[in-house]
C-alpha cells in the first residue's frame, strides 16, 4: 500500500530528499575551495574589543567525515524505503524483518513443541522438561495478570487452587486458554438494595462468614426464588459450563466483604481472559495448559 | 548619538542570570527526587508527587526554567556587547524577564496538578502555550532590534545562533502546541495519530537542536573565546557547520520514531540526516576546543575555562553517541532503555548546563562590578564535583541501558523470553542507585555556584557597563 493520495508527493519527497543531502555535500565543497596560502591570519573583524576570528581552512579529517555520511546516506537510501514510494532494492520492510524472524524461530522450536503435542495433557504435565517450558510461557504470557506465582488478583483466577470457574481437566483449561474464556455476572439492580443485602448476607453464610440470621434467612428464600438458582444451581456449588463460581467454597474472585458482594449483585461483573491461539499457537498452548494443571495437580499426586 | 555614551543594559541579564542558578537547583532537586524515587518507589507520594508528574516538572525546569534564563542572560549580555548597541526596548526586556517566570511558575503549579497536553517537553497546556508565545516573540523583538541597532557592520557568529534558536523555537513552540482547548486546563492536539507524533519528535528533536544546541553554541562562540583570550578558530568552519546544522537537525526527528507506525521512507529519511548531522555538530566542537590552541596551559589553573573546555568534550561525545543511535539497528538495542535517558544527561548535564555554568561564572562578577567570584576555589571544587556526578550519571545508564535492551530480547532456545520485565527492573537497581548518587553530585555543584554567587553579589555593585565603541577597523 502506497502511503501517499498521488504520486506528485512521492516525486515531491524524492526531489527534496536528493537535493537535501546532495547539497550538503555541494555546500561543503564550494567552502572548501577557499584554502589560503601561508599563515593563517585574523579576518580584521573585532568585537567587544577582543573578539577575532581566525580564518583557518576547515580540517580535512572532518570534511572527509562529512562526505563519508553523505555517501552512506546516498547508499542507504538506494537499499532501504525512503526515497518516497520507491522500496528500495533489498525489498525491506520493517514487518517483512518481523515476520522473517518470527518464521525463523518458528521453524527452530516447531519440533520442541510438537514433540509435547503429541503427548496427553497428563503426562506432559508430569515431563520435568514441559514444566520448565512451560514456566518460561507463564512468565512471558500469563503473568501480568495472574502473578509471577499464579496466585491470581482481584478479578484474575489463582491458579494453584483447586477451584475452577471454567473446568479444571486439562483439555478444559486448555480450551480455555485457547478460545478464552467471557464471564458474565448480570446486573441485579432491580432487585433493590434491601434485597441484595439480604442476598449478601446468605450467599456469605454459604462460605461460612457471619452475617444477619435474619437477612440470612430472608436472602436464602430470594435464591431460589430468583435467577440465582440458574447459573449458580440451588446447591449454590456453580457451573463450570457457564463460568458461574461455585459461592459456597471461600474463593472470592472479586472479594468477599459484604459491600463488595452486594456491589457485584448490584452492578454485575464482565471478566475476560483473552483467547491465545492466534498469537500463541497450539503447541505453546498445549504446554501452558499441563503447566497450569500442574500447579494444583503436583506430578507426584497422579 | 547621545545613546552612545550611554551603558549596556545589565538589569535585565542580572535577574535571568540568578535565576539561573535558583532554577537550576529547584529543576536539580527534583531530577534527584525522581531518580531517588525509582530506587526507592515509596517516596511516590499521591498523587501530586508522583514520578509521572514529576519527571515532566524535572524536564520542564532544567531545560526551559535553567537553560531557558541561562540563555537568556547570556543572549542580552552578548547580542548588547557585540552588536556595540544598547539593548532594543528595555521594558520589552523586561517584560520577557516577569513573563518567563510567570510561565515557569504556572508550570510549577500545573504539572504536579497533572495538567498537561501529554506530549514531551511540551506538557503545558494551552493558556500557559500563549503566554510562552507572547513572551518568546517579544525575546525575537528585543533580540533582532539591538541587532537592527548594531553598530558594527558584521554580525558576530554567536548572534547567528542566537537568531536560529530564538526563530526555530518559536516555529516548533507554534506548530507543535497548536491545540484545541476544551476548557482553560484542557486541550486535544489539532493533529491525530501518527501525524501528532511526527509532529511533536519533529518538535522534540529540535528541542534539543534548537534550545539545547544552537542557543548554548552562541554562548560558546562568546565566553570561549573571552575567557580564553584567544581568536575564534575558524570563520570558515563556523559559517559550514552554522547553516549545516540548522539545515540537518530538521530533519532528524524521525529517528525518535523508528519500528513504529510512521512510514518507513520516514524513518530512513530521520536516521540518514541524523548521521549527516555528526560533522555539522563537530564543527561547532572543534572550533570551540581548537580555539584553545596555542593557550592550552590556561586550562591548569583556570576554572571557567575547564568548564567550557569539557563542556565541549561532552557536546562531542553525544553528538557521536546521538547519530550512532539513530541507526535503526542500534536504536533497537537502545530505543526505551536507560541508554536514552544517559544520552540526554550527558548533552543535558555534560554540555549544556557546564557552559551555562562557565559562562554564568564569567558573566556574574562583571555584572556586580567585582574582578572575579568571591572565590576560584570554589569553582574549581564545583568543576571537579559536577564533572564526576557527569561520569556516574552517564556511566550507570549506559551499563543499565545496554544491560536493559540486552535483557528484553534475550530469547530461550523454545522461542521464550529469557527475562520477565521485572528481572531487568531488579537488575536496574543498583545503576539507578549510581545514578541518584551522580545526581546529588551534581546537584551539591550547584549548591556550592549558588553560594559562590550569593558572597559575589554581596558588597557588590549593580554596575551597568559603558557602551564601547566598535574596534577603529569597523568605524
Amino acid at each position: 500500500m502506497s502511503d501517499f493520495v498521488s504520486e506528485f508527493w512521492s516525486w515531491l519527497i524524492i526531489a527534496v530528499v536528493l537535493v537535501s543531502v546532495i547539497g550538503c555535500a555541494v555546500f561543503l565543497w564550494s567552502q572548501s575551495l577557499h584554502r589560503p596560502a601561508g599563515a593563517v591570519q585574523p579576518t580584521g573583524h573585532v568585537w567587544d574589543e577582543t573578539l577575532q576570528e581566525y580564518n583557518n581552512p576547515l580540517p580535512r579529517w572532518w570534511m572527509w567525515m562529512f562526505y563519508l555520511t553523505v555517501v552512506f546516506a546516498l547508499v542507504y537510501l538506494v537499499l532501504y524505503p525512503g526515497l518516497g514510494s520507491f522500496r528500495g532494492v533489498l525489498g525491506w520492510t520493517a514487518v517483512g524483518q518481523y515476520e522473517a524472524e518470527v518464521a525463523k524461530v518458528d521453524a527452530q522450536v516447531k519440533p520442541l513443541f510438537d514433540k509435547y503435542l503429541k503427548m496427553d495433557l497428563r503426562d506432559v504435565a508430569a515431563d520435568p522438561e514441559a514444566h520448565e517450558m512451560g514456566k518460561r510461557l507463564y512468565l512471558t504470557y500469563c503473568m501480568q495478570c495472574h502473578g509471577a506465582d499464579a496466585h491470581g488478583a482481584k478479578g484474575f483466577p489463582n491458579l494453584t487452587d483447586k477451584d475452577w470457574l471454567w473446568g479444571g481437566e486439562p483439555e478444559r483449561i486448555k480450551e480455555t486458554i485457547l478460545g478464552g474464556r467471557y464471564g458474565v455476572m448480570p446486573a441485579h439492580a432491580y432487585m433493590g438494595e434491601d434485597t441484595i443485602r439480604n442476598l449478601a448476607n446468605y450467599v456469605r453464610s454459604l462460605s461460612g462468614l457471619p452475617g444477619d440470621p435474619v437477612r440470612i434467612a430472608k436472602g436464602r428464600e430470594t435464591y431460589k426464588a430468583s435467577d440465582c438458582v440458574a447459573c449458580h444451581g440451588p446447591e449454590a456449588k456453580g457451573n463450570p459450563a457457564l463460568g458461574a463460581p461455585n459461592l459456597t467454597d471461600k474463593v472470592w474472585l472479586h472479594g468477599g466483604s459484604e459491600a463488595t458482594v452486594i456491589e457485584t449483585i448490584t452492578k454485575g461483573r464482565n471478566n475476560q481472559m483473552p483467547a491465545w491461539k492466534d498469537f500463541l499457537g497450539e503447541g505453546k498452548v498445549h504446554l501452558l495448559a499441563a503447566y497450569v494443571y500442574s500447579l494444583s495437580n503436583p506430578p507426584s499426586t497422579h | 548619538m547621545p545613546e552612545m555614551q550611554a551603558t549596556y543594559n545589565y538589569t535585565v541579564i542580572r535577574q535571568f542570570s540568578v535565576m539561573a542558578v535558583v532554577w537550576g537547583i529547584v529543576g536539580m532537586l527534583v531530577g534527584v527526587v525522581i531518580a531517588a524515587q525509582l530506587v526507592w518507589p515509596e517516596l511516590n507520594f499521591s498523587p501530586y508527587f508522583t514520578f509521572g508528574r514529576l519527571r515532566p516538572l524535572h524536564t520542564n525546569a532544567v531545560i526551559f526554567a535553567f537553560g531557558g534564563s541561562a540563555l537568556f542572560a547570556t543572549s542580552y549580555y552578548v547580542v548588547q556587547r557585540t552588536c556595540h548597541a544598547r539593548l532594543f526596548a528595555g521594558p520589552l526586556a523586561a517584560f520577557t524577564f516577569w513573563g518567563w517566570q510567570l510561565v515557569i511558575v504556572l508550570a510549577a503549579i500545573t504539572l504536579p496538578m497533572g495538567m498537561t497536553q501529554g506530549k514531551e517537553y511540551a506538557e503545558l497546556e494551552w493558556p500557559i502555550d500563549i503566554l510562552i508565545a507572547i513572551v518568546w516573540i517579544a525575546y525575537a523583538v528585543v533580540f533582532f532590534g539591538t541587532i537592527a541597532k548594531r553598530t558594527v557592520s558584521h554580525i558576530y557568529v554567536a548572534n547567528w545562533f542566537y537568531g536560529a534558536f530564538i526563530i526555530a523555537v518559536a516555529l516548533l513552540h507554534i506548530f507543535n502546541s497548536a491545540a484545541v482547548p476544551v476548557t482553560l486546563f484542557k486541550s486535544y492536539s489539532a493533529y491525530a495519530g501518527v501525524q501528532d507524533a511526527m509532529v511533536q519528535w519533529w518538535y522534540g528533536h529540535n528541542a534539543v537542536g534548537f534550545f539545547l544546541t544552537a542557543g548554548f553554541l552562541g554562548m560558546m562562540y562568546y565566553f570561549v573565546p573571552k575567557q580564553a583570550g584567544r581568536p575564534v578558530y575558524s570563520y570558515r568552519l563556523s559559517v559550514v557547520h552554522f547553516w549545516a546544522l540548522i539545515f540537518t537537525y530538521m530533519w532528524a526527528g524521525p529517528h525518535h520514531l523508528h519500528y513504529t507506525a510512521l512510514p518507513e521512507w520516514t524513518q530512513s529519511i530521520g536516521m540518514v540526516f541524523s548521521l549527516i548531522l555528526l560533522a555539522p555538530s563537530w564543527g561547532g566542537m572543534i572550533n570551540g576546543v581548537m580555539t584553545l590552541s596555542g593557550a592550552w596551559h590556561k586550562l591548569r589553573d583556570d576554572p571557567i575555562l575547564k568548564f567550557l573546555i569539557t563542556s565541549l568534550s561532552f557536546y562531542g561525545m553525544s553528538t557521536f553517541e546521538g547519530p550512532m543511535m539513530a541507526i535503526k539497528t542500534v536504536n533497537a538495542l537502545s530505543h526505551y532503555t536507560d541508554w536514552t535517558v544517559g544520552h540526554v544527561h550527558s548533552g543535558a548535564l555534560g554540555w549544556v548546563a557546564m557552559v551555562s555554568i562557565g559562562s554564568l561564572y564569567y558573566m556574574l562578577p562583571r555584572l556586580f562590578g567585582k574582578p572575579e567570584m568571591y572565590s576560584v576555589k570554589l569553582i574549581t571544587v564545583h568543576f571537579w564535583v559536577a564533572t564526576i556526578g557527569v561520569v556516574l550519571y552517564i556511566a550507570s545508564m549506559w551499563i543499565a541501558g545496554v544491560m536493559q535492551g540486552l535483557m528484553w530480547r534475550a530469547v530461550n532456545p523454545d522461542g521464550t523470553l529469557t527475562y520477565s520485565f521485572v528481572e531487568a527492573v531488579k537488575g536496574s537497581y543498583p545503576f539507578w542507585a549510581i545514578r541518584f548518587l551522580g545526581g546529588v553530585l551534581f546537584l551539591s555543584g550547584m549548591l556550592i555556584m549558588a553560594y559562590n554567587m550569593v558572597r559575589t553579589i554581596r558588597g557588590g555593585q549593580r554596575v551597568d557597563a559603558p557602551v564601547l565603541l566598535p574596534a577603529a577597523q569597523h568605524a
